[in-house]
């Protein structure tokens, strides 16, 4: 076996794919787990992204929409934790109630920042890009201003959710126990993104529902034709969506880590974006390519830890870090360009709708 | 330098000037409105969230007024005088670029991305022919090279819109994030300062690349090129061929297109002119205030400038305004957070809640609302409706 392997390996140029793979295959436990993890909140922005534009609202706002809720998700959870004690964690997730409340306080700003979004969009029919532009720019300011006036007075956070312990029988049955590990050994928003990726694939082309919203999405002024309220629905998906980028939000600062840092989102919000784009604006196509891009960031990382040996690791030797890290960002340029794979955005995507008046 | 200039040449002297006075108000009459609208909101920011401060009651009203009066001793001294210039310098600048994109009709979203790629092409003439050259050929090379980078990272995006349609602010949130990293590389391999301990570039003050100070203790020569590009670009704007171009484009793309433009040329050319402009302002920032890459370097004016652009209406004359008042409040926040104690940060929310009563057009919407309880019939906001064209 090691002879034809290593036979295999010595080949030129394809030799280096065998290298690739066997290098892959020998870390995936360990690239799986961080790809899962990383791809949590992105998925979150992305399928805010697709429930937006999919209704016909352009929305570049995740990222501030994602920060705010890292924000008050960890504040109120410091402050209910002060008032109320730690509480006692739950066997499961380690919940205790100031996380709770911190969680429900994350997705109701959430759904509050998106609300504005809607209300700039939809009713102000203001350029959504520059409403966008309006809550990312609030957004840091307004928690950077906040975390400043805090963070002198050494809040004490509430902690943070715990992980799926999953069971050493289920993790070390052969060949799928590493990737049920993988998937299975998250937080609770972790866990619940896989359902709620699921739910809307399902709901987005399955429903009545997402039938409206995908129409409201292509040709609102029939939409509207057949008896579909155009513009509450595009109110009532833009606020769902700020739940969901609020989850993500939650996942930064209460499952990821215990406590917030300014601009702690890094991009997460426009990576989402880009994890839309490439997953062809479905849940399900976005959710893949939130892994994908997720898996580099976890190949770069195997990669700085345990570089692979022989010619595949002089070859990756010359490819700087920071290639991997701009990688997810020049597919999606080259797909939009069209130059792989064209990926077509909804036909009324970013346009206000207007009704016509009743003269 | 034929056609709409002609126009005014034509009426009376004293009702020329009455339309100047007119014209020249109506455009401040809002943005002025969103700013002290804002302020007002920021003082009961302020006020709510005074017992979070240290060494302050809650519901301290008087704060929001210390603070304010902060802000302004900040910027009234000679040194606050110098750094307002300094701050609005890359806010002009790449301000200047973004408000072209408008006139376009386009949206250039990738200043961040621009800046600091510039900020890299600036560094590479330092690192290289700063070493044997003095100081009157490194620094204008550099500042060259900046612009030629800048306008390098413009050009991606508007040639993929000119060549395959990808909408330029899916492309230049991208490329701020591609850009981002390349500066990393950059600090970190070809640029990097032998020797370093960590991903840094050499001092441009070693290197014979540092903008000399012409104003106070730190004031740039950057200051000049900024105030020079305002009438630039206004010329280019109002009194060429190419800026009647670019402003029919923005305004109705087709007929531009059938009135024999080459719309895609357009694109591509303005796309890269605002990346020019931005890169300008990475490398002035670079050659006269910062002076070297660190770990981690970063930009806010990118963002800042999409403000500038906006609360200056995409003029030149505005936008120097609009950016020397974005330069003066980040000068006097570091003073207000001194003496005040209130957050510096400040100054990001107030910009974005300057733009929410901005996009609103809180104004119009106001006498809109007078006329129709007069009986007359309310207007269209042709103002959202025209952003919305020129983005859709």
């Amino acid at each position: 076996m090691t002879g034809i392997t290593q036979g295999l390996d010595a080949l030129p140029v394809v030799g280096l794919a065998f290298q690739f793979i066997g290098y892959m295959l020998s870390n995936v436990g360990y690239m799986s787990e961080t790809t899962v993890a990383v791809a949590v909140p992105i998925s979150l922005a992305a399928m805010c992204g697709v429930l937006c534009e999919r209704s016909g609202v352009v929305n570049i706002g995740i990222e501030g929409i994602m920060l705010t809720a890292a924000f008050v998700g960890w504040i109120v959870g410091v402050a209910a934790s002060g008032l109320l004690g730690p509480g006692e964690p739950m066997p499961f997730f380690g919940v205790t109630l100031p996380l709770l409340l911190g969680l429900a306080a994350a997705i109701l700003v959430g759904m509050a920042v998106a609300l504005l979004h809607a209300w700039l969009a939809i009713s102000m029919r203001v350029d959504q890009i520059i409403s966008g532009t309006i809550i990312n720019i609030g957004a840091a300011g307004i928690t950077g201003y906040l975390y400043t006036a805090i963070a002198s007075q050494s809040p004490t956070s509430a902690g943070s959710f715990a992980r799926y312990q999953v069971p050493v029988q289920v993790a070390d049955v052969p060949l799928v126990g590493w990737l049920i590990n993988a998937v299975l050994s998250q937080g609770p928003i972790g866990l619940s993104t896989i359902v709620i990726v699921i739910i809307l694939q399902v709901m987005l082309f399955r429903s009545r529902w997402g039938l409206r919203t995908r129409a409201a999405g292509e040709h609102p002024r029939a939409a509207e034709t057949v008896g579909i309220d155009v513009i509450r629905l595009r109110y009532r998906n833009v606020v769902m969506s700020g739940a969901l980028a609020a989850l993500g939000g939650a996942w930064l600062s209460m499952e990821q880590t215990n406590g917030f840092n300014p601009n702690m989102s890094a991009g997460r919000g426009f990576i989402g974006l880009a994890a839309m784009i490439v997953g062809r604006w479905t849940p399900l196509g976005a959710f893949g390519a939130a892994l994908l891009f997720a898996s580099v960031t976890g190949l770069s990382t195997s990669l700085a830890i345990s570089p692979p040996a022989g010619d595949l690791g002089q070859l990756m030797g010359h490819v700087p870090g920071e290639f991997w890290e701009a990688l997810p960002y020049i597919i999606t340029i080259v797909i939009l360009a069209g130059v792989i794979g064209r990926s077509i955005a909804p036909a009324a995507d970013g346009q206000p709708y207007e009704r016509e008046s009743a003269t | 330098m034929s056609g709409p200039a002609n126009d005014g040449r034509t009426t009376r002297p004293g009702k020329r000037v009455a339309n100047i006075v007119v014209a020249s108000i109506q455009p401040i009459a809002e943005p002025l409105v969103a700013i002290v609208l804002a302020l007002l909101v920021g003082a009961v920011g302020i006020t709510v969230f005074s017992g979070l401060l240290a060494g302050h009651s809650s519901f301290d009203v008087g704060l929001p007024v210390a603070a304010y009066l902060a802000l302004l001793q900040g910027v009234a001294s000679p040194n606050g005088f110098t750094s307002t210039l300094v701050y609005a310098t890359p806010l002009i600048l790449a301000g200047l670029g973004v408000g072209l994109g408008f006139k376009a009709g386009l949206f250039n979203i990738g200043g961040r991305g621009q800046f600091l790629f510039g900020t890299v092409g600036a560094m590479a003439v330092a690192t290289t022919v700063g070493t044997t050259q003095s100081s009157y050929i490194t620094v204008p090379l550099a500042l060259l090279a900046g612009a030629a980078f800048g306008a390098a990272a413009g050009f991606i995006p508007g040639f993929l819109k000119a060549t395959s349609g990808a909408h330029e602010v899916v492309t230049t949130i991208m490329l701020n994030y591609v850009f981002v990293f390349v500066t990393y590389w950059a600090i970190s391999g070809p640029l990097v300062l032998p020797n370093a301990h960590q991903p840094i570039t050499a001092d441009v003050t070693t290197r014979n690349a540092a903008l000399p100070i012409i104003l106070g203790r730190d004031g740039n020569a950057g200051i000049l090129l900024a105030l020079a590009a305002v009438p630039i670009i206004w010329f280019l704007l109002y009194r060429t061929t190419l800026g009647f171009e670019i402003r029919s484009a923005g305004a109705n793309p087709d007929a531009a297109r059938y009135g024999g433009m080459k719309t895609n040329r357009l694109i591509v050319l303005t796309m890269s002119m605002a990346g020019l402009m931005s890169g300008l302002a990475g490398a002035t920032t670079l050659l006269g205030v910062v002076h070297q890459i660190a770990p981690g370097y970063d930009t806010t004016v990118g963002f800042d400038a999409i403000t500038v652009a906006l609360l200056g209406r995409s003029n030149p004359v505005g936008i120097l305004f609009s950016g020397l008042l974005l330069g003066a409040m980040r000068a006097g926040s570091q003073q207000m957070q001194i003496q005040a104690g209130v957050p510096a940060e400040l100054v990001d929310a107030l910009q974005a809640i300057i733009l929410v009563f901005l996009v609103v057009n809180a104004l119009r919407r106001w006498l809109d609302g007078r006329a129709a309880k007069r009986g007359s019939t309310p207007s269209l906001d042709a103002n959202a409706a025209q952003a919305a064209e020129g983005v859709s």
